[in-house]
């Protein structure tokens, strides 16, 4: 029982740590601002991101954001919610797919069967993506509803397979085995791409890596803001509550099944929008792209980051997704690793071994995550710079979730199980 | 008829396979309430030793060697990583087995490549006919081995003091604990058995039909997983009947491919997958699994 408080203090944790920054509470105190200085720093670091680095790290960064969407929505259903999911490709998948087919131009590739497309603009294809994940959340619901724990774990596993054999067999919408080309996003007449129109910012030429980017970190952040957003409001209450305990949830009045088919739609939306990002970033969609390995680097990403924490699941994905990508671009320079074909361990296996090792060493020695590695940090430097908050330790009435915590430091306290 | 007996023996034979491979899955969870994302690896690391084995041993060797990796591995893992965990909830359980099989899983894949290892059976890939129905050596083997090995099982669960020390720490391990019963080394137990289970299991199932030993091993391996859950994950005999199932099932959709090519080529290999989901929306709890009795 007891371990189940731990990414609940986390949780709570975030909250009261957030509390001080409302006006007329406790005032604002040297912590807040230099929170709200890193802040401002990572953003403006992040926009101005792309004068200074080139193709590569901004490709880079896109698939980041794009994880870093799907994480958060599957730690929403797995680390708030507690609904062990290996479904998450699957989701990926419809968004990805409904885009390409949605916006895609229909004909012939070669001696391959006609590709249909519908031709529409990308905007519709990528709202429609999203939807269509959504409702195929939804349709899963039910069954996810009725099954409890482990039990979905395996039968969302299921989902996986067929989505696969779907992407397989359905040639005329996938591309079937060998994929399709996705098409390149556009805006109201402002391609995402190398030109048309041309642009420059500060004698830099924005290309298409440049234009990703941006489009990129404006859905993370709308998706990272929602999320917390989400967490803090009274779903986000009901949520955490149907984790600890389904039958306390439902005699505190929380419509247990209701909310499992929401968070189930709300969790594949994200899936839904980060196979949007997928496809974009890769330029194609092909069936070894939704498999179980990637359902398993998502559940990575967010056990990682720290289950139920959304910063956390954003920092998993940058783990996860960009390791791979710097072993690829540093094989030469990194020992043990090496080019594939050249002996040695090739970039994409090096990098599955440190976040398998990164899994079984977080779950044995630190369940929190990075995030509670960094919210340790973040404590032991207020604590050494304003020893007086008493208005923080005690959580606000309107808030029942954050109960357990009896102080602002739950780290420490939560390694015990 | 001969095409639908032939199909189904053939079906019986995968599902005995399955079965063992259910079986050790079901123990481990009985056990130590664990789901063993391992599992799949564990196999392909028992397929892998054997089939790179047989060559400087001799088969015979290769396969006591293969088994008793296999078997250590369970233990290792179960020595350094579960039993650090006791208590943890299952979800943190499941992932940290995932763990465990990402790091396996990439070393056996790196070291296979793209290659198809043989495994040399003495029985080869010859196939025997009873009454016009045609099955390979290899899986009417495997059947025998697979039902003494499940027969033996179950009666050394049923009578054996490991049997009764498990079934009573599955049942309360509190205060099976109390009793006397070291849940440890019940739990050490399980996955030493699980272990050898799976290994047996991987010789077999590299052998004829399927070619030899390739990382597709790992996907079959994983087909025990919705057996074990469709026959209820803490029922030994749901273990059984749902990996005989999944095997017919699987075995009949293939067979009957060119009937059945609306849902596309390979819909064989789904077809574990969607029973299982039908199973479930029926009975959450699998056909023979212990029904939770909240409701909310």
């Amino acid at each position: 029982m007891s371990e189940q408080t731990v990414s609940r203090q986390a949780g709570a944790s975030r909250a009261t740590s957030a509390t001080p920054t409302r006006p007329g509470r406790a005032g604002r105190r040297p912590g807040t601002v230099v929170k709200w200085v890193l802040v401002a720093a990572l953003l403006l670091f992040l926009l101005v991101f792309p004068l200074y680095f080139d193709e590569f790290w901004l490709r880079t960064g896109f698939a980041v954001f794009g994880a870093a969407i799907g994480a958060i929505g599957l730690n929403l259903l797995v680390g708030t919610t507690g609904q062990l999911s290996l479904a998450h490709a699957f989701f990926l998948a419809v968004g990805a797919v409904s885009y390409t087919y949605i916006s895609g131009e229909s004909g012939g590739l070669g001696t391959r069967a006609a590709l249909q497309g519908l031709g529409l603009p990308p905007i519709v294809g990528m709202v429609v993506g999203v939807l269509l994940a959504g409702l195929a959340g939804l349709v899963f619901s039910p069954i996810a509803a009725r099954l409890r724990g482990i039990y979905l774990g395996v039968a969302s596993l299921g989902l996986v397979f067929i989505g696969v054999h779907v992407i397989n067999t359905w040639t005329p919408v996938t591309g079937g085995f060998n994929g399709r080309a996705a098409p390149e996003f556009s805006l109201f007449g402002f391609t995402f791409g190398n030109s048309d129109p041309q642009l420059w910012v500060l004698g830099v030429p924005f290309r298409e890596a440049e234009r990703l980017w941006y489009l990129g970190l404006v859905l993370a952040l709308a998706a990272y803001v929602f999320a917390r957003n989400l967490l803090r409001s009274r779903p986000g209450r009901a949520l955490q509550t149907l984790r600890d305990s389904e039958v306390a949830a439902s005699v505190m009045g929380v419509n247990v099944q209701a909310y499992k088919a929401r968070v189930f739609l709300v969790s594949s939306m994200y899936a839904g929008l980060s196979g949007v990002l997928y496809a974009l970033s890769i330029g194609s969609i092909a069936p070894e792209s939704f498999t179980l390995v990637v359902s398993i680097q998502y559940l990575a990403m967010i056990v990682l980051g720290g289950l139920g924490s959304v910063g956390g699941a954003a920092l998993g994905a940058l783990f996860v997704t960009a390791l791979p990508l710097l072993f690829q671009q540093y094989a030469d320079v990194l020992p043990l690793v090496s080019a594939p074909g050249q002996g040695g361990i090739s970039a994409g296996f090096a990098a599955r071994f440190l976040y398998g090792a990164a899994i079984i060493l977080i779950v044995l020695f630190e369940p929190a995550g990075l995030a509670g590695i960094a919210q340790r940090l973040t404590s032991r430097f207020r604590r050494g710079r304003a020893p007086a908050r008493g208005g923080v330790s005690t959580p606000p009435p309107e808030q029942p979730g954050s109960a357990p915590t009896p102080s602002d430091r739950p780290a420490q306290g939560s390694e015990t199980r | 008829m001969t095409q639908f007996l032939s199909l189904l023996l053939n079906g019986l034979s995968l599902g005995a396979i399955y079965a063992l491979i259910a079986l050790g899955f079901v123990i481990i969870f009985k056990a130590s309430e664990v789901v063993s994302f391992t599992h799949g690896s564990l196999l392909l690391l028992g397929a892998y030793s054997i089939a790179r084995l047989s060559e400087p041993l001799g088969f015979l060797l290769a396969v006591l060697v293969g088994l008793v990796f296999t078997a250590l591995a369970a233990f290792l893992i179960e020595r350094f990583i579960i039993n650090r965990l006791r208590g943890a909830p299952v979800i943190s359980l499941a992932i940290v087995t995932i763990g465990v099989d990402i790091i396996l899983l990439t070393e056996l894949i790196r070291r296979i490549g793209p290659d198809i290892l043989n495994v040399p059976h003495p029985w080869g890939g010859e196939s025997v006919r009873i009454g016009g129905i045609g099955i390979t050596q290899n899986r009417l083997i495997a059947m025998v081995v697979a039902g003494v090995l499940i027969a033996l099982f179950f009666v050394a669960f049923k009578y054996s003091s490991w049997g009764v020390a498990m079934r009573a720490s599955a049942e309360d391990g509190e205060t099976a604990a109390l009793m006397g019963i070291r849940q440890g080394r019940v739990s050490a137990l399980a996955w030493v058995v699980a272990g050898v289970l799976a290994g047996v299991a991987a010789l077999f199932l590299v052998g004829s039909p399927t070619p030899g030993v390739s990382s597709a091993v790992y996907a079959t391996a994983l087909r025990a997983f919705p057996a074990a859950i469709l026959g209820g994950l803490d029922s030994t005999g749901g273990a059984l009947v749902g990996g005989l199932l999944i095997g017919v099932a699987e075995s009949l959709a293939a067979g009957y491919q060119e009937n059945l090519l609306f849902l596309g080529r390979g819909f064989g290999e789904v077809v574990p997958y969607v029973v299982m989901i039908a199973v479930l929306l029926v009975r959450p709890s699998g056909l023979f699994g212990t029904k939770e009795l909240t409701r909310v």
